[in-house]
C-alpha cells in the first residue's frame, strides 16, 4: 500500500470528529468555485433580461424621455397620470370588454374542447387509427401564428378561399364575402383558429390522465353491465376531474391575457379594432409603436397586478378545492 | 368486430365518435393540403378560383420564384443559423446551470432556486424589455436572436431534475479516476442526458424557427430578417396591394410581389410550404419525444 497523505488522512475523518474548525465561508466557497462558476452565468443573465426589465417598470409613473441614458431616474416623476390617460382614455371600455370577451369565449369553448377529444380517443380502441388521429390533431400546433394566420387568410379569402367555395357550392352564399374584414365574424374566427390550432396538443395531457384511471374501476363497471357512454361519465370524467379543475383555476388566472399573437396576425385589417383591439396588442400599438414608452409600460403594469391577483384569487380556490398550484 | 359485445346506444356513440374524430382529422389536414395544392397550380389559373383538392395546371414555377428571391434566401439562412446556434447554446447553458443547480452541497442554492423560480410568474414586459435591448445595443443585431434566450428557467428546472436522478455512483467513480466537476458534466452527464436533450432540444428548435416577432421589434435591417418575420410582412403587403390595387412598397421582395400581385396568393402558399417543411421533416421525431416532455413538464407541478 501507498503512504497516506496527512490531507487524505484527514478528509477520512468524518467531520464531527476533527479536531480543526470547520473553514471559513471564502475558503469553502473557493472549494466549490467550480460549481458556482457553472450557476452564475445564468444568474447574470436572469438577472439582465428577467430582473432589469422588472425595475423598468417604474417608467410606468414618469415621463419617460426617449432620448434618456441607462439612467431612468433622470425622469420625472408623474404618479399614477399614465394609468389614469388609460382609464380615461376612448378606447379603455372597448378594450377590457374585448379583453375579456375573447379570453372568456376562449376558456368557453377552447377549454373542454381538448377534454371531450381525449374522451373521444379514448373510446377508440383500435390502436393504429387512434395513433394516426393524434398525429394528424396535435400537427398545427407546431406551426407559428404565421403560417396558422396566412393558411387561415387563404382558406377565407375571396380568391380561391376554399370556405368561400363551399359556401358559394352549397348555394349558401351568392358573392364571395371578405370573411377578416367584417367585425360580426372576428371573435368566431378568432375563437376557432385557436381551438383549431391548440385542440390536439392540449388532449395530450387529459389522455395520459385517462391512461392512469384504474382498469379495473371499468372491468367491474362492465360485470355490472355499465355501458361505454355510463363508463364515460361516471367513472372517467369524475376520475380526471381534479386534473380538470386545476387547468380550469390556471386558465382563470390568465383571464386577461386574451391573446396576441394570434390577434396581430389575424386582425391586420385596421377597421377590426373595435372588436380586436386587447390590452396586449394596445400596449403593442400605443406603447411601442407610438413610442409612448411610458404610457404602454403603464397599461402592461395595470394588466399584470390585475393577472397577479386573478391568479391568487383562483389559487385560493384551488386549495379549497385541495388542487392549490403552490 | 368494432361492435362485439356493444349495446344498441353504445354503437350509435362509437359510429359518432369515429366520423367525428374523421371528420377534425379533415379539418386539421386540409388547410395544409389546399396551401400545398394551390403553391403547386399557375398562379394565374388560381385567381380564378376553384382550386381545391387538386392542382389544375400543374407547376414548380412558384417555388422557382421562391427560391429567385434574394431576400426570402438570405431570410432561410437567417433562420436556419439562429436555431442551429441558439439551440445548441440554449441547450449548453440551461443543462450546465441545472448541473451545478442540481449539486446539494452548492453553496446559497435556496437563494438561486427563489432567484430563477421568480422569473417565472413575473417579468417586466414587452416595453421595458425593448428598452433593456436596446440599451445593450443589441438592436439590429443578431445576437438578439441568441442571447436573451439562453437560460430557460422551465427548462433548467425538467433538467435539474433529470439529473437528480442519475445514480451518484457514476460521478462518485468518475470523481475518484480523477475527473472534476467540468470534466463529469461534459464526459459523463451530458453523453446520459440524451432523451432529455432531445426532448428540450427539439422544442427549443421549434421556438427559434417559429419566432417572428421578436425580429419585428428588434430588427429593421432586411439582411437580418428570419423568414417568418419576411412571410408576415409578405402577407401585410399583399394585403395592402389588394385594398389599394397598388404594389408601392420599398423592399425587393415586396416588389417582386408588386409586379406579380395576381399571382401573390401562390408565391405566399409557395413559401408557406418551405417555411413549414422543416417542422413536418422533424414531426415523426419530436412525436416520439413530445409527449414524454409534456409530461415531464407537467411532473413538475
Amino acid at each position: 500500500m501507498s503512504e497516506v497523505t496527512a490531507k487524505e488522512h484527514y478528509s477520512s475523518i468524518p467531520p464531527e470528529r476533527r479536531l480543526v474548525n470547520e473553514k471559513s465561508f471564502f475558503q469553502r466557497l473557493w472549494k466549490q468555485m467550480d460549481i458556482q462558476l457553472m450557476v452564475w452565468p445564468g444568474v447574470v443573465l436572469i438577472f439582465i433580461f428577467a430582473y432589469i426589465p422588472m425595475y423598468g417598470v417604474l417608467t410606468g409613473f414618469m415621463d419617460y424621455d426617449i432620448f434618456t441614458g441607462a439612467n431612468i431616474f433622470e425622469n420625472p416623476w408623474v404618479g399614477f397620470k399614465h394609468f389614469e390617460s388609460f382609464f380615461n382614455a376612448p378606447q379603455f371600455w372597448t378594450i377590457m370588454r374585448n379583453t375579456i370577451v375573447i379570453s372568456l369565449l376562449k376558456l368557453l369553448i377552447g377549454f373542454p374542447a381538448p377534454i371531450i377529444l381525449a374522451l373521444m380517443l379514448n373510446e377508440v380502441r383500435h390502436r393504429g387509427f387512434k395513433r394516426v388521429i393524434q398525429s394528424i390533431t396535435y400537427l398545427p400546433y407546431f406551426m407559428s401564428w404565421v403560417i396558422v394566420g396566412s393558411i387561415v387568410m387563404s382558406l377565407l379569402s375571396t380568391e380561391n378561399g376554399s370556405i368561400n367555395i363551399l359556401l358559394k357550392g352549397i348555394g349558401a352564399i351568392d358573392e364571395s364575402i371578405n370573411f377578416l374584414s367584417i367585425r360580426d365574424y372576428f371573435w368566431a374566427i378568432l375563437v376557432s383558429t385557436n381551438v383549431w390550432k391548440d385542440i390536439g396538443f392540449n388532449s395530450i395531457i387529459f389522455m395520459a390522465a385517462i391512461a392512469g384511471v384504474n382498469p379495473s374501476l371499468y372491468e367491474a363497471s362492465e360485470i355490472d353491465g355499465a355501458s361505454r357512454f355510463k363508463q364515460m361519465y361516471l367513472i372517467t370524467i369524475p376520475t380526471i376531474m381534479p386534473i380538470i379543475i386545476i387547468f380550469m383555476i390556471l386558465a382563470m388566472g390568465s383571464l386577461l391575457s386574451a391573446g396576441f399573437e394570434d390577434i396581430l396576425i389575424l386582425a391586420q385589417n385596421p377597421s377590426l379594432r373595435p372588436v380586436s383591439d386587447v390590452i396586449d396588442t394596445y400596449v403593442y400599438r400605443a406603447g411601442l409603436q407610438n413610442q409612448r414608452y411610458d404610457y404602454g409600460v403603464a397599461v402592461g403594469l395595470f394588466r399584470a397586478v390585475v393577472s397577479v391577483t386573478l391568479l391568487t384569487i383562483a389559487n385560493f380556490l384551488a386549495r379549497r378545492t385541495g388542487n392549490s398550484l403552490w | 368486430m368494432l361492435f362485439k359485445r356493444l349495446g344498441y346506444s353504445d354503437r350509435i356513440m362509437i359510429v359518432v365518435i369515429y366520423v367525428f374524430l374523421i371528420l377534425l382529422s379533415f379539418t386539421a389536414l386540409y388547410p395544409f393540403w389546399n396551401t400545398l395544392v394551390v403553391s403547386l397550380n399557375e398562379g394565374l389559373d388560381t385567381a380564378k378560383g376553384g382550386v381545391t383538392f387538386w392542382p389544375r395546371i400543374f407547376t414548380f414555377s412558384n417555388y422557382a420564384t421562391v427560391f429567385d428571391d434574394d431576400q426570402i434566401l438570405n431570410a432561410f439562412m437567417i433562420t436556419i443559423l439562429r436555431t442551429i446556434i441558439g439551440t445548441i447554446s440554449a441547450i449548453f447553458m440551461t443543462a450546465l446551470l441545472a448541473y451545478g443547480m442540481s449539486k446539494s452541497y452548492l453553496m446559497g442554492r435556496k437563494f438561486f432556486t427563489i432567484f430563477f423560480i421568480v422569473t417565472m410568474y413575473f417579468g417586466g414586459g414587452l416595453i421595458p424589455t425593448f428598452l433593456l435591448i436596446k440599451s445593450l445595443g443589441l438592436m439590429n443585431n443578431f445576437l438578439v436572436f441568441i442571447i436573451p434566450g439562453l437560460i430557460s428557467v422551465w427548462n433548467m428546472i425538467i433538467f435539474r431534475t433529470f439529473f437528480k436522478s442519475l445514480p451518484v455512483g457514476l460521478e462518485e467513480s468518475a470523481q475518484i479516476d480523477g475527473c472534476s466537476n467540468w470534466g463529469v458534466f461534459l464526459k459523463i452527464i451530458l453523453p446520459l442526458s440524451g432523451p432529455v436533450i432531445a426532448t428540450l432540444g427539439l422544442f427549443t428548435a421549434i421556438a427559434h424557427w417559429n419566432d417572428w416577432f421578436a425580429p419585428t421589434i428588434y430588427i429593421t435591417n432586411q439582411d437580418l430578417m428570419p423568414v417568418q418575420t419576411v412571410l408576415r410582412r409578405l402577407l401585410n403587403a399583399n394585403l395592402f396591394n389588394q385594398a389599394s390595387g397598388s404594389g408601392n412598397v420599398n423592399s425587393l421582395t415586396l416588389e417582386t410581389l408588386g409586379q406579380k400581385s395576381l399571382t401573390a396568393k401562390s408565391i405566399i402558399s409557395a413559401t408557406i410550404m418551405v417555411v413549414s417543411l422543416p417542422i413536418i421533416a422533424v414531426y415523426p421525431f419530436v412525436q416520439k419525444y413530445f409527449v414524454k416532455g409534456v409530461m415531464v413538464g407537467s411532473l413538475k407541478e
